[in-house]
């Protein structure tokens, strides 16, 4: 039941963060979606997830604010209304109708088609000693995952540090040193 | 920032450190782990910028130490799963497992969640620092 309040809340902000005109509203409505998420976590019993989920959020939401405070939202109302309209509507309805096939296709919520999670249930503290079956499954049995994970931070990391290189940059780093 | 939210901040900014690296290190005991972990020290260092500007933590940490100090994290990930070849394949967990609900338990977990923390952490902190000094930049422009 909460869990349904939490969802149709996160849609509203949703909604919200997209329609409103001031920048900054905007992102204090996308901060309200992700701390209802952290909410939905610990509905789930998820504490690990919700955890990453808040702290995640409230370093977007600085960065978010700093990036967006005294700066107004760039208007770009020009063009092809209609064929805009026409090709949203069309892809909203082939997006539905395959969801409505996928969706019927789906094992019921909590009783996953996979039985591997079972296995980890079961044996992963004796095979890893790690009481905390979260950490045992991403630093353990699926620790392909999360190198592939830490390897996507690292490249998204250069590629800020690469884009936001401007020429004047060089004088300041070095008052820096 | 006005005087009181440098004093809250001086008083704070320690306890949000500690409560990231307490994070770290119960990685494998209790929820958390290495990536929320780093992200809370990150956010202590954040919380500091805000506070007292960028000064304060540029002259302790500059741009280029945070991104060493991130690779240095990745490398130390990628060789803890190297490690796993002298017992027989990637990633395997070579050290003892110990006890359970132990602190030092669980072999490599512990040394991979610390080694995440560091490289999420200071990742995260150096595209701070950098969006920082690029406003900097478009300021004095």
């Amino acid at each position: 039941m909460e869990l349904y309040l939490l969802l149709i809340f996160m849609i509203l902000a949703a909604i919200v963060a997209i329609e409103v005109k001031d920048l900054l509203s905007s992102v204090v409505a996308v901060g309200a979606v992700g701390f209802a998420l952290c909410l939905a976590f610990l509905i789930l019993k998820a504490p690990d997830l919700a955890i990453t989920q808040l702290v995640v959020e409230i370093l977007c939401l600085i960065i978010l604010i700093r990036a967006t405070i005294s700066r107004d939202l760039p208007l770009a109302i020009e063009g092809r209304w209609v064929f805009n309209t026409v090709s949203t509507l069309f892809f909203i309805a082939i997006f539905l109708f395959t969801a409505y096939i996928a969706l019927r296709e789906l094992p019921l919520f909590g009783y996953p088609l996979m039985e591997v999670a079972k296995k980890y249930l079961e044996e992963g503290t004796s095979k890893t000693g790690a009481v905390n079956l979260v950490t045992s499954v991403i630093l353990d049995f699926r620790a392909y995952d999360t190198l592939g994970e830490a390897t996507v931070l690292f490249t998204s990391v250069i590629g800020v540090m690469a884009i936001l290189r401007r020429p004047g940059r060089k004088k300041i780093e070095e008052k820096d040193d | 920032m006005s005087l009181i939210v440098k004093t809250i901040t001086r008083l704070t900014v320690g306890l949000i450190l500690l409560y990231g690296i307490y994070i770290v290190l119960h990685g494998h005991l209790s929820p958390g782990g290495g990536f929320a972990g780093g992200v809370i020290i990150a956010l202590s260092f954040v919380h500091l910028m805000l506070a007292f500007g960028k000064d304060a933590v540029t002259e302790r940490i500059s741009k280029q130490t945070a991104s060493k100090l991130e690779s240095v994290g990745a490398l130390l990930f990628l060789s803890i799963a190297l490690i796993g070849f002298f017992g027989g394949y990637f990633f395997l967990n070579i050290l003892k497992k110990g006890e359970p609900f132990k602190l030092f338990s669980a072999g490599t977990i512990p040394l991979s969640n610390i080694a995440i923390s560091l490289k999420v952490g200071i990742g995260l902190l150096a595209i701070f620092l950098a969006l920082v000094i690029l406003e900097e930049v478009k300021r004095e422009k």
